[in-house]
């Protein structure tokens, strides 16, 4: 069976489109991303906490994110909550009912959910002895997170993080759902314009494929750089 | 309870784990062969185990979904085509099935290798110089260790799967997500209905945590555990 020739028209017709679409899905990365990390470090610590009342509240926010899709988050948000006539008549209501703030808002609660549980793990990872040692030196519970723990596990955290980062950028894609004219939406309606399958979602395929290895390269490079005491030691070679 | 709607949406949840289910299957043949090609010793396994792994693993679910399900409709078609045949409109539930089978495959080609580099390789020689042939070996000591070594992993792309059905109803297919969505536009209270199925989901989640919890003692019995 011989394929239909790819229309190329289409595709170049297209590309500005997708050009856009390219930045709406990396503006709604960066700006989930970063309230998610900012959210995260905080609650990864609390998960830790010996208090069982602390860290059970948290564990139990993880356990409900973690165990629902992120679709059924995004649906409840964006077009569950406008049930509600509080919420309709609330001052936040004309951000409510955006899709963007919805979007980031569901995003943000989904990825704070995921990288709070990698943070607490990279925390619990911790060896006893950099613990003992810093109290040993007198140091305080903040100086202790501040100095010791914290840059510790975040860079103990940082594979799983990229991988976090990668997971989020491909979970973008449910914000054509919810009429966000991302990469997703443009590869939708450039196939429900044309009809052309391969055209369409092979070009947004294209663009993810390079935006999951471009992210991909950023990790290995911030691991070399980070992880970099972690490392085996590698035999010297000679050349020739 | 949920205005007379509770009977369409646990339809909607056999449909989910139907899809679920039957996807898992698929995948877990997916994975397998992919897991025996990637460490296979032929060059061209390797290299079309790593385009396939690599490749969906680069790109979102609901792409990968949309893609072979509109693609897969006008293959089919033009296909038909060719033979003759009439209009042949693809089954949402069929293409769901195969697609998330397809796609979770690429996820546990790498689960079920890494589980089968976790059993020494001493193991593996001792079989082969007791004269167990190649297939002795995979089945009574490769795999049975590597059941338990795959379980976390396992149970970890389960929970994405089952997540990710709720994914298939953008396509059309009639499981919970696209029930509850159908008993909120009659009802006109969709937070109800979205956060009922949240909670069903939740429930299916927690289930199969225990589940794999049991599962993983049982597979695990005999083996020494460091006591911290």
């Amino acid at each position: 069976m011989d394929a239909p020739p790819v229309d190329w028209s289409v595709i170049f017709g297209a590309l500005p489109n997708f050009w856009r679409g390219l930045q709406i899905t990396l503006m709604l990365l960066a700006i989930s991303m970063s309230s998610g990390l900012l959210l995260s470090i905080p609650l990864g610590v609390l998960r830790v906490s010996p208090r069982r009342w602390v860290s059970g509240s948290v564990w139990f926010y993880t356990y409900v994110i973690r165990g629902t899709p992120l679709l059924v988050q995004l649906f409840m948000i964006y077009f569950g909550l406008a049930q509600f006539e509080a919420v309709r008549e609330s001052v936040a209501w004309p951000l409510l009912k955006s899709a963007w703030f919805c979007a980031w808002l569901a995003f943000t609660l989904n990825t704070t959910a995921y990288t709070t549980e990698i943070v607490a793990g990279a925390l619990r990872a911790t060896p006893p002895g950099e613990l003992e040692a810093a109290r040993s030196l007198g140091m305080g519970t903040a100086a202790i997170y501040r100095r010791i723990l914290l840059p510790g596990a975040l860079r103990r955290a940082l594979p799983q993080y990229g991988n976090e980062v990668v997971m989020m950028m491909h979970a973008t894609a449910l914000a054509s759902t919810v009429s966000i004219v991302e990469l997703t939406r443009v590869a939708r309606d450039v196939y429900s314009d044309h009809l052309l399958p391969a055209e369409a979602f092979g070009t947004v395929a294209v663009f993810y494929f390079v935006l999951t290895f471009t992210l991909v390269g950023i990790f290995k490079l911030l691991e070399q750089r980070y992880l970099a005491h972690l490392r085996p030691k590698q035999p010297e070679r000679k050349a020739g | 309870m949920l205005y007379g709607y509770l009977p369409a949406v646990l339809e909607g949840l056999v449909t989910t784990l139907k899809v679920s289910a039957l996807s898992l299957a698929i995948a877990c043949v997916f994975g397998l062969v992919g897991a025996a090609a990637r460490l296979s010793e032929s060059r061209i396994a390797r290299l079309l185990a790593g385009v396939y792994t690599t490749l969906i693993r680069g790109l979102p679910e609901l792409v990968l979904m949309l893609m072979i399900f509109y693609g897969g409709q006008m293959g089919v078609n033009a296909l038909s085509d060719r033979l003759g045949g009439g209009y042949v409109d693809i089954d949402p539930f069929v293409a769901g099935t195969a697609t998330l089978g397809f796609i979770f495959g690429a996820y546990l080609t790498e689960t079920f290798r890494g589980a089968i580099l976790a059993i020494p390789k001493g193991q593996i020689e001792a079989g082969h110089a007791f004269g167990l042939t190649r297939l002795q070996v995979a089945r009574r000591i490769v795999a049975p260790q590597m059941v338990r070594h795959a379980i976390p992993g396992f149970a970890n792309n389960w929970l994405v799967m089952v997540k990710a059905t709720a994914l298939v109803s953008v396509i059309g297919l009639d499981d919970m997500m696209h029930r509850a969505g159908l008993a909120s536009a009659s009802t006109r209270q969709p937070f109800t209905f979205y956060a009922a199925i949240a909670c069903i989901y939740l429930a299916v989640t927690t289930v199969s945590l225990l589940a794999l919890h049991v599962l993983e003692k049982r597979f695990s019995l005999g083996v020494r555990r460091v006591d911290f």
